[in-house]
């Protein structure tokens, strides 16, 4: 998938182009194409009148922006501090096992990323893991495989 | 709704009023983060579908509000205008409570809160433990409003102390209400914020700003995004109050990408807001003008370094500067910025209603007002708590949030997040304030209060510390880019059972370093959770080191799992889940565990329901 400079455009368009947007224009962008294809960064930079320097430095320095295409389910283990004294370790470690990559890496078939994210603010339930966007509380090790199955 | 003057604001506060029943039923189903995950909607939906389906639509309201602070009880529903607190429910319940609680007026007792204690059942929100000793001057009326109705904020008082300070002061008289106050800022630095809007309000320029710090990357807290989801108005207000004091005309909230909810009903509020004629021109037709943009960040912890959020408002990677010139004076876009965080913004409505004296009243000598905790890790009542400060760690851990869970006991509670430290049982009576927990080398940071029983090993803790800062680390200042490296290392090596004891004294030294020599409050505070751990669990390190031990059977490496022929019932449920195919056994007769195969997953030991497996 390629970005589309119209789709792009629409997008700066309604930031006004402001080189103080950048973040959320790169949001946006991302949530579009579930990753930030170069092509676009440039396309920004040159819209924004700003460095590609800049673009690609606030690109590779925020967490939510990723430069390599997504799969289709994304699955994100929190690694919070309530997350951790609860276990969370050991739900990612059979995760990574059952999907067989990496936390940060995606499926060879495209279908899963596995992620980790540093708290999404539902300490209450630790372990937690978002799947999409639907939360799962007091994960465990156990219960990684109906979560895979669900689907 | 357009508000053109201070006193129609009033006119439409009582006409909201008029317009509503007091008697009449209202469910309000909490909308929080934690009954979110335990399907509330479907709670919520079952709920409008019942009552529609009994004919009483015209009759009760349903509301969907923000956190109740309960989270361990969630889904959780009360019941106006008593106030029937209703917990764990699910949709089943649902036509119980309508027919039962909002035809016949009686209580359904096998969903109200038992307190073990008093071994009796509790009727309202008010007489639950967890609820009791709390003071919820910010988050009480998460439950009085839906967060996405102005008029439900206004309908409580909202607003109105914006009319006030609209009305009759002087932006002078603002600044001194508030430093008055003694609140210090709820971020965790805990700088005076009267004294902080004061320096911006002096400061030279023509354009300033003001701005929120709602990027809460702090993990284990999340007030802030129960505020911004529950009473977004109330921040805004905060914020328009602070802006007419400084002398600001423009402002930013500076929200967490992975908050979405908090993202939407702060950019409603935003638009209600300039509707009514609370935001834009000429506010209330006193001549004042202001108005608010929202920002996304980016998912970097030290965007909550002042420095590192204005960066990145600019559009910049969010790294930190040093503050030789304070934020107040050039902050974003050099021009005088005062930043405070989502709980400060939302206390300055109390102040300004109830007044200076009234706010410093409560609390302690150098700590005013109340604080929200996020209680949470191994603790019975897991949810937000709002206390006065002052209030002892026994007070919050063992009254409020109801000990410790299976019976274990009690260790050490972390605070302040990578910024805070961990507080061990012997300082369980400590009074919680700014100064009282920096004494003990713990921090009052953003108010995550992390609860940790026998099972939790310090080290580990303090590794999961130095490894997530090292991730976040900016990297523009040595010390705490290489320092952190270091550290983390060093606390892998122990923890996997390589450690030497010279190392703790390299630790020691790597931790000074930090705390003098990094640029900004990340790497300043970051040796925090290792110098207290240090401090109060040196037995647990000299364990890993000497011993290869670990005594809470938490780092993998030192531990192995092995099946007590005795107890094992040869049921096969530990050999059909391992992962690494290490157990063997015939059915009914006992297992065997192949510590070659293991890889440590825990799994057997979590299925197990004879106690056969063993963790040594």
């Amino acid at each position: 998938m390629t970005a589309n400079e119209s789709k792009l455009d629409s997008i700066i368009d309604e930031y006004n182009a402001e080189p103080g947007s950048l973040i959320s224009i790169l949001q946006d962008i991302q949530a579009k194409y579930n990753y930030l294809p170069e092509e676009s960064l440039e396309y920004v930079a040159q819209r924004l009148d700003i460095s590609r320097v800049q673009v690609f430095g606030v690109a590779t320095f925020f967490k939510a922006f990723s430069l390599k295409p997504k799969g289709k389910q994304q699955i994100h283990v929190c690694m919070g501090t309530a997350c951790h004294v609860r276990g969370s370790k050991k739900v990612l470690e059979e995760l990574e096992r059952k999907l067989e990559i990496k936390a940060g890496d995606t499926t060879a078939d495209g279908e899963y990323t596995l992620e980790t994210v540093n708290c999404v603010g539902a300490c209450a339930l630790g372990p937690v893991v978002v799947e999409n966007e639907e939360y799962h509380g007091e994960m465990t090790p156990i219960k990684v495989e109906s979560l895979l199955n669900s689907k | 709704m357009k508000v053109t003057s201070v006193n129609e604001l009033e006119a439409i506060r009582s006409e909201i009023l008029a317009g509503k029943d007091l008697d009449k039923p209202c469910i309000a189903v909490c909308g929080g983060p934690g009954c979110l995950a335990n399907q509330c909607l479907e709670v919520r939906d079952a709920f409008v579908n019942e009552i529609a389906a009994k004919g009483l639509t015209d009759k009760v309201d349903v509301r969907t509000t923000g956190c109740h602070g309960f989270c361990e009880c969630g889904p959780i529903a009360l019941i106006y205008p008593q106030e029937i607190f209703y917990q764990g429910l699910s949709i089943d319940d649902i036509p119980e409570i309508i027919e039962e609680t909002i035809i016949n007026n009686k209580t359904v007792d096998r969903l109200l809160y038992t307190d073990d204690k008093a071994g009796q059942l509790v009727e309202t929100e008010g007489e639950v433990p967890f609820y009791k000793k709390q003071m919820r001057l910010i988050l009480g009326n998460n439950s009085k409003i839906d967060p996405h109705s102005i008029e439900d904020y206004i309908a409580i008082g909202g607003y109105s102390a914006l009319a006030k300070v609209l009305g009759g002061m002087q932006p002078m008289d603002v600044v001194d209400e508030i430093k008055n106050s003694g609140i210090r800022g709820r971020g965790g630095g805990g700088f005076p914020t009267g004294r902080k809007w004061e320096s911006t309000r002096n400061a030279q320029g023509d354009i300033k700003y003001v701005i929120c710090n709602a990027d809460e990357g702090d993990p284990g807290a999340f007030m802030d995004r129960s505020i911004l989801e529950g009473n977004p108005h109330s921040v805004l207000e905060g914020m328009i109050i602070g802006a007419y004091a400084i002398g600001s005309n423009e402002g930013y909230v500076y929200v967490r990408n992975e908050y979405p909810l908090a993202l939407k009903n702060i950019n409603l509020a935003i638009k209600q807001a300039r509707e009514a004629g609370l935001l834009g021109d000429n506010i209330l037709g006193s001549g004042f003008n202001f108005d608010l943009k929202v920002n996304r960040g980016g998912g970097a912890f030290v965007c909550g370094e002042s420095t590192a959020l204005m960066a990145s408002l600019e559009g910049k990677p969010g790294e930190p500067r040093a503050k030789y010139i304070h934020t107040s004076d050039k902050g974003l876009w050099d021009r005088p910025s005062s930043l405070n965080n989502v709980e400060t913004w939302a206390n300055i409505p109390l102040i300004i209603n109830n007044g200076a004296d009234w706010y410093s009243a409560i609390g302690t000598e150098s700590s005013k007002g109340t604080k929200v905790f996020s209680l949470v890790g191994k603790i019975n009542n897991t949810g937000l708590v709002e206390v006065p400060m002052g209030m002892t760690l026994r007070e919050i851990i063992f009254d409020i949030g109801g000990g410790i869970p299976d019976g274990k006991a009690f260790k050490a509670v972390q605070t302040g997040g990578p910024s805070g430290g961990c507080i061990p049982e012997s300082l369980i009576d400590l009074p919680v304030d700014y100064d009282r927990l920096t004494e003990v080398g713990s921090m009052m940071g953003s108010g995550g209060m992390i609860v940790m029983d026998e099972d939790t090993c310090m080290v580990d803790v303090a590794r999961y510390f130095i490894n997530f800062l090292m991730e976040e680390s900016c990297g523009k200042c040595v010390p705490c880019r290489e320092g952190l490296l270091r550290m983390g290392e060093i606390l892998t090596d122990i923890t996997e059972g390589r450690g030497r004891m010279e190392d703790l004294d390299l630790i020691q030294d790597l931790s000074e370093v930090l705390k003098d020599a990094s640029l900004c409050g990340l790497g300043q505070t970051a040796p925090n959770p290792v110098m207290s751990t240090l401090k109060y669990f040196r037995d647990e390190y000299e364990a890993h080191i000497k011993d290869h031990k670990c005594p809470a059977g938490v780092c993998t490496e030192l531990i192995t799992y092995n099946i007590d022929a005795g107890n094992c019932t040869g049921c096969g449920l530990c050999l059909k889940k391992c992962p690494a195919e290490a157990i063997t056994g015939e059915t009914k007769q006992p297992h065997v565990l192949d510590t070659g195969k293991c890889i440590k997953c825990g799994i057997c030991y979590d299925v197990c329901k004879f106690d056969a497996v063993r963790k040594e």
